[in-house]
């Protein structure tokens, strides 16, 4: 895996978002923090957020 | 002692060439070398530089020229040490959960080096010793001598030498995290901020004149001291928590460094003090206040 690379965008908002990472949609805030939560780990990436309905998932 | 000069010369050389090399041995919160086999590898090089430093000696008196070309595959030998600590530590670092960093582990292989020529120094002198004064005891003195100021030899600077280091409060707002008015990162996970604000300690170093600015800039420098912290304090970290990372970022205004510390043990003030006990790399010492002067003259008359 690259350095700096978008992994994944997780998002309460799916219209808002759209290229070549994985985008998962989530129903609520929590769902997100959920989704986000468990990519981390899965990716051993890090979660940063964009705004409250999107956050991303960056191999640093 | 019914040796002849020149064996007292060698024997006494060798002998506190060996002893300089292991008083320079330490093994301490590091743990770099690490005991006792990287201790055996340091002491059989220690006492090959030192049987050729003195041996130097009743080679030159012997009008052998040539024997001190054998210097040269010293020089060669102890470069290649240097590597092979250099390329031990790269391996070694790629596994830590804190690394050294590449200025670190450049001064490690530089030191090892550097002691091997010390060591040669030791033996050559005094070798040297015995042989002027035809006396063993000389050479026991001189031997002596520098074995006590191999001492200083060793030590070199520490961050508190260059700046003041002192704790500050973490904050987050929104996601971002600062120590005090610092911008270190983006926390996306409302548990990593909690965890960070719970387990981390902030720290402030703010350098006291311009080359200390240079300096702790260093990313090299700015990494030797989180890992010196989570060596001794231990690190709250694992992989798969790829935000619980100690960081260190600085103040673009003025150059100070704003530090998120995740030790194990949360103690501010034992952090405080290994901060300040960090050493100053060299290959992260800069001395912008060296600049010569007339070039000085002419860059603030423009």
């Amino acid at each position: 895996m690259s350095k700096g690379k978008i992994l994944a965008v997780i998002t309460t908002q799916p219209d808002k978002v759209a290229g070549g990472a994985p985008i998962f949609a989530a129903d609520s805030l929590e769902e997100l923090e959920k989704k986000a939560f468990l990519l981390e780990k899965i990716l051993d990436a890090m979660v940063h957020e964009i705004d409250q309905d999107t956050k991303i998932i960056v191999k640093h | 002692m019914n040796l002849s000069l020149y064996t007292l010369a060698v024997v006494w050389g060798v002998a506190a060439g060996f002893v300089t090399r292991i008083r320079m041995l330490e093994s301490d919160y590091r743990q770099y070398p690490t005991y006792p086999h990287g201790h055996v590898i340091h002491l059989a090089l220690g006492l090959i530089a030192a049987a050729l430093g003195a041996v130097a000696v009743p080679a030159l008196m012997q009008k052998d020229y040539t024997a001190i070309t054998f210097l040269t595959v010293a020089a060669q030998q102890f470069r290649d040490v240097r590597n092979m600590e250099r390329q031990m530590l790269t391996n070694l670092d790629e596994l830590e959960l804190v690394p050294r960093g590449k200025n670190y582990i450049e001064g490690i292989a530089m030191v090892f080096e550097g002691r091997n020529y010390i060591v040669i120094f030791a033996a050559f002198l005094t070798s040297l010793s015995v042989v002027i004064f035809h006396h063993w005891w000389v050479g026991a003195l001189v031997g002596l001598a520098i074995l006590f100021l191999s001492g200083f030899l060793m030590s070199g600077k520490v961050i508190h030498d260059i700046a003041e280091v002192e704790v500050a409060p973490l904050r987050i707002e929104g996601a971002s995290l600062y120590v005090q008015d610092i911008y270190l990162m983006n926390i996306g996970l409302e548990d990593n901020r909690k965890r960070i604000l719970e387990n981390g300690i902030g720290i402030l170093v703010t350098p006291r004149r311009a080359s200390g600015r240079v300096t702790i800039g260093n990313i090299g420098q700015r990494q030797a001291i989180l890992h010196d912290v989570s060596t001794i304090l231990g690190v709250y970290r694992d992989t798969g928590e790829p935000a619980l990372t100690p960081l260190a970022k600085r103040d673009l205004k003025d150059g100070r460094l704003g530090i998120l510390l995740l030790p194990q043990e949360k103690d501010v003030e034992r952090a405080v003090e290994i901060v300040k006990n960090v050493p100053v790399l060299e290959s992260a010492i800069r001395k912008p206040s060296k600049m010569p002067k007339e070039l000085r003259k002419r860059w603030e008359s423009t």
